[in-house]
């Protein structure tokens, strides 16, 4: 179990090429589970590799408990790791798959054997241990190897690269769940790799989201949610994405299409100061009716999705689309929508960063 | 379901079943016929199967057919493992494996007949050069006098010529199994005999089925090589079943127990193969068998 270090670690596959990923500085406190989020090709699979110690970085060190692992082997470091699609031993029972780093390690066999037992009973994998691997369904063949993984009680950290891409669909909450208890109960450092933004906010204390080789927000499921730091994190997570709509400053309300909406004032005097092109983003969650006499925003309603516990209404203010989800018991005038845009939740950003707290710390 | 039979949809098989009656049914029967009787110039008796009791009663036969073995395991007990391990060692990636590639092959595309009058002259005494330097080493080298230098050349000859094809089909084997496993076992430290024993044997399986399946069924079928270089000398100590039924069959112009004796080797080919085949899968799904018991999959 350790805290990883990111010390300004960059990479890039070629001298002198494009960055495969940008220069970055981060911490991860032991005992986390942190996931990286990001569509393909944003990096965070080069990310795990470098921690895994499968690919040396081109600067910067990484470092395991502070001790500087950057060009030590995958052996080494102590890591294990859950990949794409299950890697197991095909001749070796479950037993001995678990077995295997252990026997590896010159480990005593009365401990080998009380510790196998022991993985095995956390993740379910008595009743088979005895079985060969090969026939095992993918989601007991992705059991082994993090068991492979869990049997060194000494391990650093667990790495998983999309763990769940074979897992069929009604099982993938279970061995999700799994994880999570695991986790729980032995407090591992886990980094977990994946573009699905459902096991990412499901899995993860802390997601790390990636694009084009660049960490834009690490962040509580929660702080992604409200206050994303990038435009793209705000478009990424969520099911309709954050509503963006370009806009102008006046005063401590923004301009959209000639309708005033209202700023928080400290960040509306820090985008005034900030320049850059504005955008007003909100979540279409986290938009209201206006009740009776107050006054609103009108909406036009194109669409309206039921959606069984809530209503997803799409629909347009001047020429820039917008959604909106609301309860299942609200009424929806087809012909147009009063919405107020609660001040905590219009946000501000300015060439795609987030204006305020935190805001520019990736610009 | 709707299902309307139409009889006259047989007749499309027909042009299958006109080329296979040619390309196997009818020469196979003409064999059959011939094992039957006993043919003097335009006269022909029909004898039952007094060829084949002729020809598995035949000391001269049993021997070859003994020898064959002998070889045929030889060879496979050489190359197999030999192959394997030049697969392991030949480069992963880049313009070496390709330059490695293009060597290792080269020994597969030079005929029969080549190989063995390339063989001929490089094992001679007087000018070859390894019979020449191992004379000159103080071992009196001689393929023609001598039964052990005989076998010996032609194991090695075989093994120059067909270790590759064994090569080739583990190098391809090897290269399919993903990066991933070879990751996990650096993860789980294991050692290189162990990734060999646990992770790289096992996906070879299937190649090595191919593998030994073309190398038994190709070394039992020898002909030209060992017919080039020793003619099957000295005595009859190297000459094997191909070479005893092209005399028969040819020199000696015995159509009948030829065609009992060309019977009677496709069949034991094709048992030995059989055999060997239904063995090793019965092996797989047995494990399968075991694991299914074992709980609900």
């Amino acid at each position: 179990m350790a805290r990883i270090e990111l010390n300004n670690l960059a990479h890039r596959y070629a001298p002198g090429g494009e960055y495969a990923l940008q220069p970055m500085q981060h911490v991860w406190e032991d005992g986390g589970a942190y996931a990286l989020l990001g569509p393909s090709g944003c990096g965070k699979t080069t990310l795990l590799n470098i921690i895994s110690g499968l690919v040396q970085p081109s600067e910067g060190q990484v470092l395991f408990d502070g001790v500087d692992v950057t060009h030590r082997s995958t052996e080494e470091r102590n890591i294990g790791q859950v990949f794409q699609f299950p890697v197991v031993y095909d001749t070796m029972t479950v037993f001995q798959n678990l077995a295997f780093p252990l026997r590896n390690r010159k480990m005593a066999e009365d401990y080998v054997n009380r510790r196998v037992r022991q993985v095995a009973e956390m993740l379910s994998l008595t009743d088979v241990l005895d079985r060969r691997a090969r026939n095992l369904t993918a989601d007991a063949k992705q059991k082994i190897s993090l068991g492979r993984g869990l049997v060194r009680e000494d391990v650093s950290a667990v790495l998983f690269d999309e763990p769940l891409t074979v897992i069929d669909p009604h099982l993938k909450w279970q061995l999700r769940r799994k994880l999570r208890e695991v986790h729980e109960q032995l407090n591992l450092t886990l980094v977990y790799v994946t573009h699905d933004q459902t096991e990412a906010l499901t899995f993860a204390d802390k997601v790390v989201v990636m694009l084009a080789g660049q960490v834009l927000q690490v962040g509580t499921p929660q702080e992604l949610f409200e206050r994303p730091a990038h435009t793209f994190v705000g478009y990424f997570i969520g099911s309709p994405g954050m509503n963006f709509m370009p806009c102008e400053l006046s005063g401590n309300e923004a301009l959209v299409d000639g309708e005033r909406i209202a700023i928080d004032p400290a960040t509306a005097a820090a985008a005034s100061q900030n320049g850059g092109s504005l955008q007003l983003g909100i979540r279409p969650e986290l938009v209201r009716l206006a009740t009776e006499g107050e006054s609103g925003l009108l909406l036009k309603v194109d669409q309206v999705e039921d959606l069984g516990e809530h209503q997803l209404v799409t629909g347009h203010f001047g020429s820039h689309q917008f959604h909106v989800r609301l309860d299942e018991s609200e009424k929806i005038n087809s012909d147009g929508l009063r919405l107020v845009f609660p001040v905590e939740h219009t946000l501000l950003y300015a060439d795609e960063h987030l204006v305020g707290a935190g805001g520019a710390k990736h610009g | 379901m709707d299902k309307r039979e139409y009889q006259w949809a047989w007749l499309m098989v027909l042009p299958v079943l006109v080329l296979v009656a040619f390309s196997a049914v009818i020469p196979l029967m003409t064999v059959v016929n011939y094992s039957l009787q006993d043919i003097l110039g335009r006269s022909a008796f029909f004898v039952g199967a007094e060829w084949f009791e002729e020809t598995l009663n035949n000391s001269r036969l049993q021997a070859a057919l003994m020898r064959q073995f002998a070889f045929s395991f030889t060879i496979l007990a050489i190359q197999i493992p030999l192959g394997i391990g030049i697969a392991l060692l030949m480069p992963k990636r880049g313009w070496q494996a390709s330059a490695v590639l293009i060597l290792i092959t080269m020994p597969l595309l030079v005929p029969w007949n080549v190989v063995g009058s390339m063989w001929q002259i490089f094992t001679r005494g007087d000018i070859g050069l390894a019979g020449f330097i191992i004379r000159e080493l103080g071992y009196d080298y001689n393929i023609t006098a001598n039964a052990v230098d005989a076998w010996v050349t032609i194991i090695i000859m075989d093994i120059w010529h067909w270790t590759p094809l064994v090569a080739l089909l583990c190098y391809s084997g090897l290269r399919s199994i993903p990066e991933a496993y070879f990751q996990a076992a650096r993860i789980d430290r294991a050692s290189k005999w162990a990734t060999f024993r646990y992770i790289q044997l096992p996906k070879l399986t299937n190649v090595l089925v191919i593998a030994v399946l073309l190398r038994f069924m190709h070394s039992f079928m020898i002909y030209a090589e060992p017919f080039v270089l020793t003619g099957g000398g000295p005595g009859s100590s190297t000459t094997f079943l191909s070479q005893s039924l092209a005399t028969m069959a040819i020199a000696q112009q015995d159509l009948g127990p030829s065609a009992a004796f060309s019977i009677t080797y496709f069949l034991i080919i094709l048992a030995v193969s059989y055999v060997f085949y239904v063995t090793i899968m019965n092996m797989q799904k047995e494990k399968a068998a075991q694991q299914g018991a074992g709980g609900a999959e």
